[in-house]
């Protein structure tokens, strides 16, 4: 760890970017309960994983998060202030999924990077100069400068997803919401946000990425959230993400491979190895170890 | 050829076409800035349900001597309502809902004109009639649009994100729902100053024409919003005074129009034009070959 990233995180420390859930429960008014007693805290500086199957509150936790659905018992607070305040000051950033996006709504990159500024403006949102200035940035470090006059349906599924965290990158919140980010994009564009997210940590943020791809969650996630309607297990990777920790979250929904012996082997070596796998990024184990991030978060 | 020029300046020599014109050009106006949204979000339909649900309103509103406007507003509120509280209370779908909705109230509407033949003329609120609009009426009219096209110029921006991502919008502190709420307060409103220019029946193509042709020729939303807007003015003022000529009709002359135009882009359009489109397809097939 290097002296200015240490820097740059104590100096985020100062100024927060934490996430603080205290028995959250939501009930929709249908009588249905998502989540029940859910609690954890994050803080700045990290990539926490929510991880769950479909229905286990990931979206939800989220909502709650954006002021969408009011908690019935709980509390969220974003950097110490209730969420409607967060939201004000421009705290939180989101990321939406690709298929909740109109990709045919009549408006251009640009535009849709520029919409990360709307909350520093003032209500008319006429963009200054340092609007524009930001918005010019945020595209040129998400490598997608060129494409700033294409409507946005015209761009591939990665250049979509740089768009949208060009837009985050606009808006300068403090927490970052990212949702399934690893849909739908090949193997470079994933490299390339996990890159960016990781030079955002260094930086102080907070992010939060609901996934399914479960492999790749010991490469960037220094932090893991389980969700089955409640908190499972909440902590570092390492103490979370575990084989038995993970057959709790999914039950049966996992593919589960055990290849050992012989099928592995053509020595003595009794190691097996468990694939994980929700037909994304298969999960690996060696023998009862998880396969670690190469930045040994 | 004097005598033409004459013949074809007549109109403006009446104040009622004079009043025809520009209240209609002020009423297309503002529908179209509306149906820029409008036909984005798949609610289309949600227009022409208002436009037929607010019958029984300006009914009432008729019969008992108060501004159509206000019986017009309130009917399309509880509209709005009825159709929110369906669909949050049943597993309907929101197309059966609307049309549960509106269909009722409309039908409402035309009860009410049959009990009370003489105090509402079920063909004015169905058909329109801008060339026979009394003063007070056309004060309400350009009220109506003046005021909504100036909320529409503040808060047009904010109703794109809203629109186009609801969670962003909340992410930067909008008030998505109050938001929402204007909108369809607007919508509601310009529902029934279109009333009066084209009618029930055709307040849709009011609401989603302009805007629907105008995606064709543009990718970027402030552009969508003028072009819409120009052609919903310009539509509806030549259709006034068109209608001069034709004896009525005003309602068929604007949107018969507004489809003329839809018609060019669909075909002409440089980038979404179906010309263009053929062009790229045979030279995807040259280079292919």
């Amino acid at each position: 760890m290097n002296a200015p990233v240490e820097a740059a995180r104590a100096a985020s420390t100062a100024y927060g970017a934490s996430i603080a859930i205290r028995n959250l429960s939501v009930t929709y008014s249908n009588g249905f309960t998502a989540v029940r007693d859910a609690s954890f805290a994050l803080d700045p500086g990290t990539i926490c994983a929510l991880v769950g199957v479909n229905g286990s509150g990931k979206s939800t936790i989220f909502k709650a998060i954006m002021g969408f659905v009011k908690p019935s018992a709980g509390e969220v607070r974003l950097c110490g202030f209730p969420v409607d305040e967060a939201l004000k000051k421009n705290i939180v950033a989101y990321v939406p999924q690709s298929e909740d996006v109109d990709w045919n709504f009549p408006v251009l990159v640009e535009t849709v990077v520029m919409m990360g500024r709307y909350g520093h403006m003032n209500f008319l949102r006429m963009p200054s100069r340092a609007d524009r200035y930001k918005v010019d940035e945020a595209l040129e470090r998400v490598g997608m400068s060129a494409y700033r006059d294409r409507q946005i349906g015209e761009l591939s599924g990665g250049q979509k997803k740089r768009v949208f965290l060009a837009r985050s990158l606009a808006q300068e919140g403090r927490i970052i919401l990212l949702d399934e980010p690893f849909t739908g994009i090949d193997v470079k564009t994933e490299a390339a946000i996990i890159g960016l997210l990781r030079e955002l940590r260094a930086a102080g943020h907070l992010m939060l990425v609901s996934t399914h791809n479960l492999g790749s969650v010991p490469d960037f996630c220094d932090r893991v959230v389980l969700l089955n309607r409640t908190v499972l297990a909440a902590g570092p990777t390492a103490e979370v993400f575990t084989q038995d920790n993970l057959e709790r979250a999914f039950g049966g929904v996992l593919r589960n491979f055990k290849l050992g012996g012989r099928a592995l082997h053509d020595d003595d070596d009794a190691r097996h190895v468990t694939v994980l796998t929700d037909d994304e990024r298969p999960l690996v184990f060696y023998g009862d170890r998880t396969r670690q991030g190469s930045d040994g978060h | 050829m004097t005598e033409l020029v004459a013949e074809l300046l007549v109109p403006f020599s009446y104040n009622y076409m004079l009043k025809a014109m520009w209240v209609s050009a002020l009423v297309g106006g503002v529908c179209a800035f509306l149906s820029a949204y409008l036909m984005l979000k798949g609610w289309s339909l949600m227009g022409d349900a208002l436009a037929h649900s607010i019958v029984p309103g300006v009914a009432a509103a008729y019969i008992l001597g108060a501004p159509f406007a206000i019986g017009a507003f309130f009917a399309g509120i509880l509209a709005s309502l009825g159709m929110n509280f369906v669909k949050q209370q049943t597993r309907l779908r929101e197309d059966a809902v609307i049309g549960l909705v509106f269909t009722t109230l409309f039908a409402l509407g035309l009860l009410m004109a049959s009990i009370w033949p003489t105090a509402v003329s079920i063909q004015t609120i169905v058909l329109g009639n801008i060339l026979a609009i009394a003063d007070e009426d056309v004060v309400q009219v350009a009220a109506i649009a003046g005021v909504s096209l100036a909320i529409m110029a503040l808060i047009w921006k904010d109703l794109m994100v809203t629109f186009f991502d609801e969670s962003h919008a909340r992410s930067i502190g909008l008030n998505t729902t109050l938001l929402k709420v204007i909108f369809f307060t607007l919508l509601s409103a310009c529902t029934v100053a279109a009333l009066q220019t084209v009618g029930a029946c055709l307040v849709i193509a009011m609401v989603v024409t302009p805007g629907a042709t105008a995606y064709l020729l543009t990718d970027r939303f402030g552009r969508l919003i003028i072009i819409s807007v120009a052609l919903g003015v310009s539509t509806s003022f030549v259709g006034a005074y068109v209608s001069y000529f034709l004896d009525g009709a005003t309602g068929g002359v604007i949107v018969t129009l507004q489809t003329l135009l839809f018609l060019v882009a669909f075909y002409f359009a440089p980038k979404h034009g179906l010309i263009a489109a053929r062009r790229r397809r045979l030279a995807a097939t040259e280079a292919a070959a």
